[in-house]
């Protein structure tokens, strides 16, 4: 679709790849991951099960991991049934429950992003959607296990950010990130959506772009599905990763987690 | 005679500022119109009551000027990092002649200071919607941040009034960023074992909400506030239904068990002096 309009620019481009319902999933991320060894685990204990998110324990070589993924779903039963990766609050709950499991038991936190952003609904500010996310960034930051977040398609604000307070973040290289979605931004300032492609290129929410800006850690290479080597080699990243920050002590761990984000639009960092 | 010297003259800059400043908030003539039973107050009545209205209790919307005056106490408010102000960080088009208006009303959407409530040293913020809405952009989360590091070294209780349209689009990513930083911030304060309360006013959404605003001990909303994630107008569109009736207020908010009080103006002040006395603090 993107090929027949010429209102576009390499920005939207990224948005359009990253929103591709063809690519790979989290489900997918955790089976080319971790195989046999992922066992999912349920709902949020106050109130529901939330399909949006997928969350579980698996091995990373010798370690056992918590895995914690935002799912669109691969066809269309399965975005009905995973509301197109939309959580609610009872799925940051669950995260978090699965989250502060992983810190009882210093098991490291894996976190696979890909959502357009918190679900805008009825039950979902009635059950606190704020709230939710709210108590996730709070509680992420202090969490005492190694967390680590990619991005691995859409990160839609609030919605993405609430399983994204890691020690690092990283992005696949067709994968975006942002404040709003660039249509919305749009229709706000210029009161036009199709002005799209200039507000994904203002809002700078590509890979490349917040990479530049020092937000993320590190960009991947994006995988195939059958591309098994290149799998193996995200796990040893991973893995890495994980080796040097259960190396922390807690307060190494949090300290750093902290000034991570503690550094970002501090006007001292600017003026030099 | 020279006519002309009768005439004050003229500062461009700070007239349009002062008349805008009061033009959606506290409206400058002589009757106001209350925009939820329509009666017409005469302003020194609707302000001597607080700027609530006296015939239907609607609570207008403060400054953040006013909001200080009404809650700390007289001439103890000193404001830290009030010279910090926005910046186009990401040359976003257009924000720079935004700022140069917000600019003209406020220095930021955030005032911070230390102050005294009834004697009792307090961290105070106070959000003001008179600057782009009260949006979160990298300077408000800086200020916000800093007070909560200061109130954690000096042991104060922190209180924040919000009022927010949610984060700053136009600082992109590193807005939403604030969202984590202040997070991180108030989680150091709670650790620290410090009382923080949030007061939550009308409108009080998005970034703002699902950050800071959520993060209080205690959670207090004045009546018939706004108080969402999602705005009712992206509902309304994903939904594709009219929304129910006192959707997303502060009596809403606290039926479904996510805010601790709904409390009027005229009691926001002894309310807050209550709880800060319960949890020890002012004692000498």
């Amino acid at each position: 679709m993107s090929g027949t309009t010429p209102n576009t620019n390499p920005a939207y481009e990224k948005v359009l790849a990253a929103r591709d319902a063809s690519k790979l999933t989290a489900v997918d991320y955790i089976k080319y991951m971790f195989g046999e060894s992922f066992i999912e685990l349920h709902g949020d204990r106050r109130f529901s099960d939330d399909k949006a998110i997928v969350g579980g324990l698996a091995m990373l070589f010798e370690t056992p991991v918590t895995v914690i993924g935002i799912e669109k779903g691969r066809n269309t039963k399965e975005r009905m049934e995973r509301n197109f990766g939309q959580a609610h609050p009872e799925g940051y709950r669950k995260a978090l429950r699965l989250m502060k499991q992983a810190e009882k038991f210093r098991r490291p936190v894996l976190c696979l992003v890909d959502t357009s952003g918190a679900f805008p609904g009825i039950g979902a500010e009635e059950r606190g959607q704020g709230q939710a996310i709210a108590e996730n960034l709070m509680e992420m930051m202090t969490l005492k296990t190694p967390v680590l977040t990619i991005l691995i398609g859409e990160g839609g604000s609030g919605g993405a950010l609430a399983l994204a307070v890691a020690d690092e973040v990283w992005m696949l290289e067709n994968s975006v990130y942002s404040v709003i979605s660039p249509e919305g931004c749009a229709s706000i300032l210029w009161k036009d959506s199709t002005k799209a492609p200039q507000a994904a290129a203002a809002l700078k929410m590509t890979a490349q772009d917040l990479f530049r800006l020092g937000v993320i850690e590190r960009i991947i290479r994006q995988p195939k599905a059958d591309d098994q080597a290149m799998f193996e080699s995200l796990k040893l990243l991973v893995m890495r990763t994980f080796e040097k920050n259960l190396a922390l002590s807690d307060e190494e761990l949090t300290e750093m987690r902290y000034a991570r984000f503690r550094k970002i639009g501090n006007p001292d960092n600017f003026n030099q | 005679m020279d006519f002309f010297a009768f005439v004050k003259p003229k500062n461009e800059l700070e007239n349009t500022a002062e008349k805008q400043q009061n033009v959606p908030f506290v409206p400058d003539e002589m009757w106001v119109k209350c925009p939820k039973c329509n009666a017409m107050l005469l302003t020194t009545d609707m302000e001597e009551n607080l700027h609530v209205c006296t015939h239907c209790d609607h609570h207008f919307r403060m400054s953040a000027k006013q909001r200080i005056e009404l809650l700390a106490d007289k001439n103890s408010f000193v404001e830290q990092n009030g010279g910090l102000t926005g910046r186009n960080l990401l040359d976003f088009p257009g924000y720079n002649e935004k700022l140069e208006k917000a600019k003209k009303k406020a220095n930021e959407s955030v005032r911070c200071g230390e102050c005294t409530i009834d004697g009792i040293r307090t961290e105070l913020c106070v959000m003001d919607a008179e600057f782009m809405m009260g949006s979160m952009g990298t300077v408000t989360g800086e200020k916000i941040t800093r007070a909560f590091e200061y109130a954690t070294e000096n042991a104060l209780p922190v209180i924040i009034c919000t009022v927010s349209g949610g984060a700053r689009m136009q600082e992109g990513i590193l807005s939403l960023m604030q969202m984590a930083k202040t997070s991180g911030a108030v989680k150091r304060h709670s650790d620290a074992g410090l009382l923080y309360i949030t007061v939550l006013t009308d409108p009080t959404t998005g970034g703002v909400t699902a950050s800071f605003a959520m993060e209080g001990d205690i959670i207090l909303a004045e009546p018939n506030a706004l108080v969402a994630f999602a705005g009712p107008r992206v509902i309304e569109q994903t939904m594709r239904q009219k929304l129910p009736k006192d959707f997303q207020t502060s009596e809403f908010v606290l039926q479904k068990g996510f805010i601790d009080a709904v409390v009027q103006r005229s009691s926001l002040k002894p309310t807050l002096v209550k709880l800060l006395k319960l949890h020890g603090y002012g004692e000498v």
